[in-house]
């Protein structure tokens, strides 16, 4: 394997991480508010997103 | 890669798998490396994933590379995402990790390292993967409805109900437990209880920091907050050596209880974007972190197990929990062997964010074995340490009894030697006034991982830091579970509510929240007050109590897939989850009956309870046995109730006498079909 080679999958797996932590952390739950309501990313679109995740969020067992 | 060469590599693995799992299972007389623990799981899940959970991917489930799945064909951009692989399962890992792994597998070390460790192994592979896999398929096919609506479609409305007041209760008691395990983590512990307090007003900080100053940047946010965490160890260590101010932050394990009830009444009431959310964020920061920083500190460690393999407790006489490893190490390693409250997560988020049917197998088979890992890791922690002073952490005061010299003596009585210099300097190192006497695992648990982080990262001088980062890492961790399960509870309470009264389902209505939010706060604060008033330390009761819950949830979330297969067509196949089920079923009804009946006062509620009679004990603590023995036998018999109802479904589909209808979605095509899994 190459170093051309490797530095794509290091790069695919950074990105891959990103994209994890993301969805874990809800950005990603944002953006795609974001996406479907035309809202721009501002205090108000933050809080009316809260109001729609975090309602349902609220309702998931933590595991033990 | 040519077939032969597959062949031999799968050859290597398996055989490399068989000699870790000898040499831990056949060692005797001299220590062994953690390693081989490592090696054994990693061959043993690698071995299990690429020829079990494909052989129950091909033959018993028979996914369909072809079946849109709900995400795709629902796709919303809100609750169904069609979302990459590797994201959803960082996704369903990061949700279905809790303490449990980590506490569980410390307290089943009094019995040795061997029995824990093969029912992890074991238990995952054949079981517990097994579960969150089938579940979470089942639930795909069925638009992502849950486990209590699968019960209800599938097997009966007994099964429905009775899955519905399980989870009820096993909230109830897990909440219990954990806010306990937190009490002995932090009673007289000033640097301890600083920085778990500390991580209150941090949370507050950042939900206001999401919300007002910087919108969605939670990353940010959460490093930002794990930073002031790491601030608030430090400063505890000031805090402690403060006479003053460690003075406030002092605390007998009754005050700790009633503040930890405050807590989870006021975070239940709270807006969720204020204190939960922010606090489930750093929370998962700190615990994705640890885990991969514990299984860093263990490879660069490969530390010796001090402990035996097997103890003289697996007689049944066990100082932190009563009973024999049949049943009791299979109930008090539940989470990391086989968990029914991953049933609830395989049928909650993650069904509705998978792409292809056949990532399941990845997800839910994957994700669980590393879970399993983190036990393993856990069990690593408590048995690097030396077994006398494992004991002399985790043995209640009632066992060994409360002065230093006492309980040392006790200890080394048993052949584990220690002595009370030994414990006082080991307290000292990690900023503690003491470790005897501290039950629950966390402790344990915080004095392994330091020795580890320590030996492997920054050296003795930091071995006070680590232990805080450890404790402040379980309690942040448990703390997080105990706001959500307060407030998922009463959301529960209210939806049954709301169908007597409506207003009462109201969630955005004030007095039906305080109402039911305290309904559920004094539902698991009686039992963490319970486990704080036993002289035994509470672990005793509460945990095997915890154990046989979440292990008959199991048991309702494998009724449940059985019946589906048997309804599937595909009954000889149905060994896969009928072998986990039969189990279950004999270890959970065995531990059941033996904490109800046993005529051993240590470990039958009712016996324990005549014990107290007889010595005219105070009226509560009888009270509370009577309570545990009640508890134990609804769930037992709820649980027989669902298992009787899928017996009899099962009978009447084998013998043609009834429909075998799945209630599944209709068959869609997908569009990723031509995508390469």
């Amino acid at each position: 394997m190459n170093r051309r080679t490797v530095w794509k999958h290091v790069k695919s797996a950074a990105l891959i991480l990103a994209a994890i932590l993301r969805e874990i952390f809800d950005e990603a739950a944002y953006s795609r508010f974001l996406g479907h309501s035309g809202m721009a990313p501002c205090r108000a679109s933050y809080a009316a997103f809260q109001c729609e995740h975090t309602a349902a969020k609220a309702r998931r067992p933590k595991c033990c | 890669m040519p077939k032969a060469l597959r062949a031999v590599i799968w050859l290597v693995v398996a055989g490399g798998g068989a000699l870790a799992v000898a040499t831990i299972a056949l060692h005797r007389g001299e220590q062994i490396n953690a390693m081989w623990l490592v090696v054994a799981a990693v061959c043993v899940y690698a071995v299990g994933y690429r020829f079990y959970s494909k052989f129950i991917a091909a033959k018993m489930l028979v996914l369909d590379p072809q079946r849109a799945t709900p995400a795709e064909r629902l796709e919303n951009g809100r609750d169904f995402v069609p979302t990459n692989k590797w994201v959803v399962f960082g996704h369903h890992f990061a949700a279905i990790a809790g303490p449990g792994p980590l506490v569980g597998p410390v307290l089943a070390a009094q019995f040795g390292y061997l029995p824990g460790t093969l029912w992890i192994l074991s238990g995952a592979v054949l079981g517990g993967c097994v579960q969150d896999f089938v579940i979470l398929l089942f639930s795909v096919r069925r638009d992502g409805k849950s486990l209590t609506e699968m019960a209800r479609e599938e097997v009966g409305r007994v099964g429905g109900l009775v899955a519905y007041a399980a989870i009820i209760s096993i909230i109830v008691i897990l909440l219990g437990v954990c806010a306990l395990v937190v009490v002995n983590a932090l009673k007289a512990s000033p640097w301890g209880t600083f920085t778990i307090a500390m991580t209150i007003p941090i949370a507050l900080l950042m939900g206001i920091y999401l919300r007002r100053i910087r919108p969605g940047k939670v990353l940010e946010t959460s490093v930002l907050g794990f930073v002031l965490v790491l601030l608030a160890i430090v400063g505890g260590q000031w805090v402690s050596q403060s006479a003053r101010v460690g003075g406030w932050f002092t605390f007998s394990a009754t005050t700790l209880a009633v503040l930890i009830i405050t807590y989870g009444f006021a975070a239940s009431a709270l807006p969720v974007w204020l204190l939960l959310a922010p606090r489930d964020y750093l929370s998962t920061f700190v615990k994705l972190g640890t885990i991969a920083l514990l299984a860093g500190g263990i490879v660069a460690l490969r530390p010796v197990l001090h402990m035996p393999p097997l103890t003289r407790f697996v007689d049944g006489s066990g100082p932190i929990f009563a009973g024999k490893i049949f049943p009791f190490a299979f109930i008090t390693i539940a989470c990391g062997a086989i968990s029914g409250f991953h049933a609830l997560i395989s049928s909650g988020t993650t069904p509705k964010l998978i792409r292809r049917e056949a990532e399941t197998r990845m997800v839910g088979y994957g994700a669980m074995m590393c879970e399993s890992m983190v036990a393993i890791m856990a069990t690593i922690a408590a048995c690097v340490l030396q077994p006398g002073t494992y004991f002399a952490i985790n043995s209640p005061a009632g066992i060994v009894g409360a002065a230093p010299e006492a309980a040392s003596s006790a200890i080394s009585a048993w052949g584990f030697p220690v002595s009370a210099a030994e414990m006082h300097a080991l307290a000292q190192a990690v900023g503690e006034q003491t470790l005897f006497n501290r039950t629950g695992g966390a402790p344990a648990f915080a004095v392994g991982m330091a020795h580890i982080f320590a030996n492997s990262l920054g050296g003795q001088a930091l071995m006070a830091i680590w232990y805080h980062f450890a404790i402040m890492f379980e309690a942040l961790f448990i703390l997080t579970v105990l706001d959500a399960g307060t407030r998922v509870g009463r959301f529960m309470i209210q939806d049954a509510l709301g169908h007597v009264w409506k207003p009462l389902g109201r969630t955005s209505w004030y007095p039906s929240v305080l109402a039911t939010s305290a309904l559920i706060v004094a539902g698991w604060g009686y039992f963490l007050w319970q486990g704080v008033k036993d002289p035994l330390g509470g672990i005793n009761s509460l945990w095997p109590l915890f154990g046989i819950a979440n292990q008959l949830l199991a048991t309702v979330a494998l009724c449940v897939a059985t019946t589906i297969v048997v309804k599937m067509g595909r009954a000889r196949y149905a060994f896969v989850t009928l072998a986990p089920l039969i189990w279950l079923v004999t270890v959970t009804f065995t531990a059941s009956y033996q904490k109800v009946f046993s005529e051993n006062p240590r470990i039958g509620f009712l016996s324990h309870a005549r014990q107290l009679v007889a010595a005219g004990a105070n009226p509560r603590l009888i009270f509370n046995d009577r309570l545990d023995a009640a508890v134990t036998a609804v769930l037992i018999f709820m649980v027989g109730l669902v298992l009787l109802e899928s017996v009899w479904v099962w009978a009447r589909v084998l013998a043609g006498k009834k429909e075998a209808q799945v209630q599944e979605a209709p068959f869609v095509a997908t569009r990723f079909a031509e995508e390469q899994i």
